[in-house]
C-alpha cells in the first residue's frame, strides 16, 4: 500500500520529466497519449490504494510512510513522508480522475498547437504538484506540493507566451499565491514553534490543545490567508478570472481537480487545529459566504463565456470553504467532488464552443449553438443543471447537504445559510444565462457555417481580450481548432464527465440512505466534534431540499423569461438599475481597491526609496565610494607604469641600491 | 694582491654598465651595457671565489655567462625583429607598457 501510495505522486512526475525530454522525439500526439498514461497509472494506483484502506480495520487507516529523512537538525525532524488515509486517498482519487480526463480531453483539443509537448509537460508537473500537495505527510512536503502548484499554474496560464494579457495573467496569478505561500509558512512557523515542535500532521494534531489560544488562532488564520489565495476567496481572488488567458483545458484543471480545490482541503486537513481555534473557523466561514455572494452578482454581468464560468467556481468554492468551516467536512469535500465533474464537464463544453467561434470568447458574439453542437449542447446542459443545483444531478445533493449543516450550526449561522440559498438562485440565474445566450437564439455566422458541415475558420488570428493580431507560432494559439462532435478522445473525455455529473450525487444521498462518502472519510475526522453531531432532522433536510429545488428551477425560469421569451428584457433591467450592474461589471471593483490600496502604494515606496535610498546612498556612497578608492589608488599606480624602459631600469637600479644599502647597514 | 681591487675594478665596471643602460637609447648600446654589468658580476664572483680558495663562485660565474648568452640572444632577435618591421630603433619610442 505504501508502495501504491508513493507511484500515486510518482507517475505524473515521471510523465512529466519523460515529455520534458523527449519533446522532440515524441512526434504526432504521442506526447499526449505518454501524459494521458501517466495520470490514468496514477489513477490505477490511487483505486489500488484505496482498496487495500478499505481493508484495514478502522483505527488503522492513518499509514505514515517515510522515503528518506530529508533533515532532521536542531529538533526540526523533516521528513519526506506521505501521509496516506481516506481524506488524502479520496483527494487522490478526485486529482488524477478528473485530471486524467482532462489530459484526454487535452490530446485532441490542443493537437495543433505548436507548444504541444510542453503542454503536457507542464499539465503533467501541475497533477504531480497537487497530488504531492494532498499527500503529503507534514507540514514541509505540503508547503514544497503548495508552491509547485503555484508555480505549475503560473507556466500554464502563461502558456501563450507571446500573448501580453497571458503573461500577466501569470504574473498575477503568481504573485497572488505566493501572498498565499508566505501566510502558509508563517502559520506553520506559528504552530510549530509555538507549540508542537514537530512537522509531522499527525504529532501536531495530537497537541493541538497544548498550543496557546492566541497563537493557534493566529496560526489558523495565517493558514486561511494561504487557503484563500489558493481557493480565490475575497480579497485574494482577483487572480483567478484572469487566470483565463491559459488554454481551457489549463481553466479546467485549475477549477476543476487541481489548485483551487487546495484550500478546501487545507482546512479541512487541518480540522483538529481550526476545531480548538473557532474564531479562525469562523473567519473562513465567513470569507466563504462573502466570496460566494461577490463572485454569484460579479457573474450575472460578465460577456466572457469562459470568465463567467471562473466566477460560478469561486462561488461554489466559496459554498465549500464555508462548508469545511462550520464542520461539514464531509460535505464540503462531497461537494468538492461533484463540483470537479461538472465543473470540468463545463470547461470542456466552454472550450468546445469557444473552438467552434474559432477562438472567440465573448457571450455577446455567441447565439444559436444548439443545432450546431449537439454533443456540447447536451453536456452543456447536464453541467448546468448539475451548477444550478437542480435534482437529481450531483450538484444539487451535495450543495444542498452543506446548506442543511451550516444551517443546523444555528445561531448566526443562519445568516450564512440565508446567504447560501441567495448564492444558489443567483448560481442557476447566471448558469442559465450563459447557456440560453449561447445556445439558444438567432444562429450566429459561425453556427450556420458548423450546420453546413464546415467548422469556422479565422482569417486573421486575434487575441480575443485585445483584438492583437497573432500568428499561429509557438507561443500563440495554433491555426486549427477541435470541438467535440470531431474528436473521439474530447467526445469520451466529456462523456465520462457528463455521467459522473449526472449520478456523482448518488454517492451520499440524504435521510441516510446512501452516506458513502461520510463513511469512507471517517477515520480521518474521528474525534470531530462536528463530525458526527451535526444531524439535521429529516423534516429539515426535506425543507432544505425543497428549497434548493424550488430556487434552482425558479432561476432558471428567469433567466428563460429575460433571455429567451422577452429578449431585451436585460437591457431594460441594465437601464433600471445602473449602479448595481456597474457594480457587478466592474467585479465589485476589487481590481481597482488592490490597485489603490496595495499596488500603487507599493510602486510609490519603491520609487521613493529608489530616489532616497538607492540613487543617494547605494549609487552615491556605497557603489561610489568604493569606485572612488579605487580609481584614485590605480592612478598612483598607473603613474609608475610609464612605458619608457628607462625608467623601469632606474626604478629597478634604484630599489636594489637601497636593497643593498639596508643589508648593508643591518650587517653592520 | 688585496681583494679590493678586483672589487673596485668591478663595481667601476657595474657602474659604467648602469650608466649606459639609463642614458643610451639605441637598443643594441643597452644590450651591450647590460653584458658590462654582467661581466662585472662575474668578476666580483671570481674574485671572491679565489679569496675563499674554492669554486664556487667560478660554476656561478659560469651559470651566469650561459644566462648571458641567452639574453643576448632574445635581445638582439628583438632588435632584428624591429629593424624588419621598420619601427624606430629606440627605447624611448616603446612605450606600450604604459598603463
Amino acid at each position: 500500500m505504501t508502495t501504491t501510495g508513493w507511484l500515486i505522486v510518482g507517475f505524473p512526475l515521471f510523465g512529466s520529466i519523460v515529455i520534458g525530454l523527449l519533446f522532440n522525439r515524441l512526434g504526432g500526439r504521442a506526447a499526449g497519449l505518454v501524459g494521458t498514461a501517466a495520470i490514468a497509472a496514477s489513477f490505477v494506483c490511487a483505486i489500488i490504494t484505496f482498496f487495500s484502506l478499505e481493508g484495514r480495520g478502522h483505527e488503522h487507516r492513518q499509514v505514515v510512510t517515510s522515503l528518506w529523512d530529508y533533515a532532521n537538525t536542531v529538533g526540526v525532524d523533516a521528513q519526506v513522508s506521505i501521509l496516506i488515509d481516506p481524506l488524502s486517498i479520496f483527494m487522490a482519487l478526485v486529482v488524477t480522475g478528473v485530471s486524467m480526463l482532462i489530459h484526454l480531453y487535452s490530446v485532441a483539443y490542443m493537437a495543433s498547437d505548436r507548444g504541444y509537448a510542453r503542454f503536457f509537460a507542464y499539465l503533467n508537473f501541475f497533477v504531480f504538484s497537487m497530488l504531492l500537495l494532498v499527500m503529503a505527510g507534514n507540514f514541509l512536503l505540503l508547503i514544497v506540493g503548495w508552491a509547485f502548484v503555484g508555480a505549475a499554474s503560473y507556466l500554464l496560464i502563461s502558456f501563450w507566451y507571446r500573448r501580453t494579457t497571458a503573461t500577466q495573467a501569470g504574473i498575477k496569478a503568481f504573485v497572488v499565491n505566493v501572498v498565499g505561500d508566505i501566510g502558509l509558512v508563517l502559520g506553520t512557523y506559528f504552530i510549530f514553534f509555538k507549540g508542537s515542535h514537530t512537522l509531522d500532521y499527525l504529532g501536531t494534531f495530537d497537541k493541538a490543545h497544548q498550543i496557546a489560544g492566541g497563537n493557534l488562532t493566529a496560526g489558523c488564520i495565517l493558514l486561511l490567508v494561504g487557503a484563500f489565495a489558493k481557493s480565490a476567496q475575497v480579497p485574494l481572488h482577483t487572480w483567478l478570472p484572469d487566470a483565463m488567458e491559459g488554454p481551457t483545458p489549463v481553466s479546467a484543471l485549475i477549477h476543476a481537480a487541481t489548485m483551487v480545490t487546495a484550500g478546501v482541503y487545507l482546512i479541512a486537513r487541518m480540522w483538529p487545529l481550526f476545531e480548538q481555534a473557532p474564531a479562525a473557523a469562523d473567519v473562513g466561514a465567513i470569507v466563504g459566504c462573502v466570496t460566494l455572494l461577490v463572485a454569484a452578482t460579479t457573474a450575472l454581468a460578465q460577456t466572457d463565456l469562459k470568465r463567467v464560468i471562473a466566477y460560478s467556481t469561486m462561488s461554489q468554492i466559496g459554498y465549500m470553504i464555508m462548508g469545511v468551516s462550520v464542520g461539514a467536512y464531509a460535505a464540503g469535500l462531497f461537494h468538492l467532488m461533484t463540483h470537479a465533474f461538472f465543473k470540468a464537464l463545463l470547461f470542456m463544453a466552454a472550450g468546445s464552443v469557444i473552438a467552434a467561434m474559432a477562438g472567440e470568447q465573448n457571450l455577446d458574439r455567441m447565439g444559436g449553438f444548439r443545432r450546431a453542437m449537439p454533443f456540447t449542447f447536451a453536456c452543456f446542459v447536464i453541467g448546468g443543471l448539475a451548477l444550478a443545483g437542480i435534482p437529481p444531478f450531483s450538484g444539487f445533493w451535495s450543495k444542498d447537504e452543506i446548506i442543511s449543516l451550516i444551517g443546523e450550526r444555528g445561531g448566526w449561522h443562519w445568516i450564512l445559510f440565508t446567504a447560501a440559498y441567495i448564492g444558489s438562485f443567483l448560481t442557476a440565474v447566471y448558469t442559465w444565462r450563459m447557456i440560453f445566450r449561447a445556445f439558444w437564439g438567432d444562429p450566429v455566422p459561425e453556427a450556420v457555417e458548423l450546420e453546413g458541415g464546415h467548422l469556422h475558420h479565422a482569417e486573421v488570428h486575434t487575441n480575443p481580450a485585445t483584438g492583437e493580431e497573432e500568428d499561429t507560432e509557438v507561443g500563440f494559439p495554433g491555426p486549427d481548432h477541435h470541438i467535440a462532435e470531431r474528436e473521439g478522445s474530447m467526445k469520451i473525455a466529456m462523456g465520462a464527465l457528463a455521467v459522473l455529473a449526472t449520478i456523482g450525487g448518488f454517492l451520499q444521498l440524504p435521510f441516510g440512505i446512501v452516506d458513502a462518502v461520510d463513511r469512507f472519510l471517517e477515520p480521518t475526522f474521528a474525534g470531530s466534534k462536528y463530525y458526527d453531531s451535526l444531524d439535521p432532522s429529516d423534516g429539515f433536510t426535506l425543507l432544505g431540499l425543497g428549497i434548493g429545488a424550488v430556487l434552482g428551477i425558479a432561476g432558471i425560469a428567469l433567466a428563460y423569461r429575460i433571455w429567451v421569451q422577452k429578449p431585451g428584457t436585460a437591457e431594460r433591467v441594465r437601464a433600471r438599475f445602473g449602479a448595481a450592474y456597474a457594480l457587478f461589471k466592474n467585479k465589485w471593483w476589487f481590481d481597482e481597491l488592490i490597485d489603490a490600496t496595495v499596488v500603487r502604494p507599493f510602486a510609490a515606496f519603491g520609487r521613493f526609496g529608489q530616489a532616497t535610498f538607492e540613487r543617494v546612498f547605494v549609487n552615491g556612497t556605497l557603489v561610489g565610494g568604493t569606485t572612488g578608492i579605487v580609481r584614485v589608488g590605480s592612478a598612483a599606480v598607473r603613474a609608475i607604469q610609464s612605458g619608457f624602459l628607462r625608467a623601469y631600469a632606474a626604478l629597478m637600479l634604484l630599489a636594489l641600491a637601497g636593497l643593498a644599502l639596508y643589508f648593508l647597514i643591518q650587517a653592520s | 694582491m688585496s681583494i679590493a681591487w678586483f672589487l673596485v675594478v668591478s663595481a667601476m665596471v657595474f657602474s659604467i654598465g648602469a650608466g649606459g643602460v639609463l642614458t643610451r637609447r639605441n637598443p643594441l648600446v643597452v644590450l651591450l651595457c647590460l653584458e658590462l654589468m654582467l661581466n662585472a658580476a662575474n668578476l666580483a664572483l671570481l674574485a671572491f671565489s679565489r679569496m675563499w680558495g674554492n669554486g664556487d663562485g667560478q660554476v656561478f660565474a659560469i651559470v651566469v655567462i650561459v644566462v648571458a648568452a641567452c639574453e643576448v640572444c632574445i635581445g638582439l632577435g628583438v632588435v632584428v625583429a624591429m629593424f624588419r618591421r621598420r619601427l624606430p630603433v629606440d627605447v624611448d619610442e616603446m612605450t606600450e607598457l604604459s598603463g
